[in-house]
């Protein structure tokens, strides 16, 4: 009898502790969204700084993950101050009328511990692609990072329209980095 | 006094002559344009030329410290020997702190130079919007300097030829003829 409330404890102690293993607060302040491109041969750098996440990860139930994030187009920088003020228009961004992009999971396969594929729908300017995105996650003292580095072509957006769909002077690729912090709920 | 410039001298002079010419305009052209594909085109047309710019200077520097250039004709006043020889030594200065203000503008403003798209240039500074555009001031001046030396310099060529009739502008120009003038 002992024994078994003693094993009773044991799993009661297990399941808590896996609960709290779910990372469900992102820390936008502490995580980061770039981008890069390319600009008649010149490797520029580029990021949004307003973004939300919501996310609900545990690292045991993995296939259970779903992650949906925002990002406010109008916090883009370009790296070129002429150049944020142009992407709001109509023909690059349409922020006026499409001032969200998200990208929300819809499966999430687990490779190893540390790397993931993730399969969602990006939705830039009222376009969504569906999209399969390589991830890590690693954690440390309960803060849990996650990063997924992966390309996506400007045209499947509409991203550029008119003279600048052309790619010989801004390449169709553009690099889009995460890194996400978050931490398990209190 | 019957001396030519040698005929690398000669083809560096006038080779940078119509780049540079090129370029100013081109720089002052597309400053104002709308922001478009054109304009980004231009502007690396602007670096490219910049860059070369700054490369043949050193070449032309290097040819210009190993081969003397034909004395001043001896009738010369020693004032205008010695503002000749300053304003050459400015005319090389500025041809290479034009192209370097410019690279750090860019860099500052956070855009690198890549060289004919090839050749990336390494960012001396890192991105700062403010600095970008006091070294955009700085690249104006310059050139506003370089524009107003440059007028001196062709008026001095051509009062050389006109008024002096000495043969200072000949000893630039091809040989089309013997330098002796009557």
């Amino acid at each position: 009898m002992k024994y078994l409330l003693g094993a009773l404890v044991l799993t009661t102690t297990m399941l808590t502790t896996v609960q709290a293993q779910e990372y469900t607060q992102v820390h936008s302040e502490a995580s980061h969204i770039r981008f890069n491109y390319t600009q008649m041969g010149v490797t520029m750098r580029g990021g949004f700084s307003e973004f939300t996440g919501e996310l609900r990860f545990d690292p045991s139930t993995p296939e259970q993950a779903h992650v949906m994030i925002d990002v406010d187009l109008v916090s883009i920088d370009t790296g070129i101050r002429e150049a944020d003020a142009e992407v709001t228009k109509p023909e690059w961004l349409h922020t006026a009328e499409f001032p969200t992009a998200r990208f929300e999971s819809d499966e999430v396969m687990a490779l190893d511990e540390q790397n993931y594929e993730v399969a969602g729908r990006l939705t830039i300017k009222g376009q969504t692609r569906d999209i399969t995105v390589p991830a890590t996650f690693s954690a440390e003292n309960g803060i849990g990072v996650f990063t997924s580095h992966f390309s996506i072509n400007r045209s499947d957006f509409a991203i550029g329209e008119g003279a600048w769909a052309s790619f010989d002077m801004v390449a169709n690729a553009v690099d889009i980095e995460f890194e996400l912090t978050a931490t398990v709920d209190d | 006094m019957s001396e030519h410039y040698t005929t690398t001298a000669k083809t560096l002079h006038w080779l940078m002559a119509i780049l540079m010419l090129g370029t100013l305009a081109l720089g002052f052209y597309m400053q104002d344009l709308p922001f478009s594909p054109e304009k980004l085109r231009l502007y690396s047309w602007h670096k490219w030329a910049g860059v070369t710019l700054f490369l043949l200077t050193l070449v032309r520097l290097a040819w210009r410290l190993s081969h003397p250039p034909p004395p001043l004709p001896a009738a010369t006043p020693r004032w205008q020997q010695w503002a000749a020889h300053a304003a050459h030594w400015a005319l090389y200065g500025l041809m290479l702190a034009i192209p370097l203000s410019g690279w750090l503008m860019s860099s500052a403003k956070g855009v690198p130079t890549v060289w004919f798209g090839v050749i990336p240039l390494p960012d001396l500074l890192a991105r700062d919007p403010v600095l970008g555009d006091r070294l955009h001031t700085l690249h104006l001046t310059l050139n506003w300097v370089f524009i107003t030396l440059l007028i001196t310099h062709v008026g001095a060529a051509l009062k050389h030829h006109w008024i002096e009739k000495d043969t200072v502008l000949l000893s630039m120009l091809p040989r089309f003829k013997g330098l002796n003038r009557g």
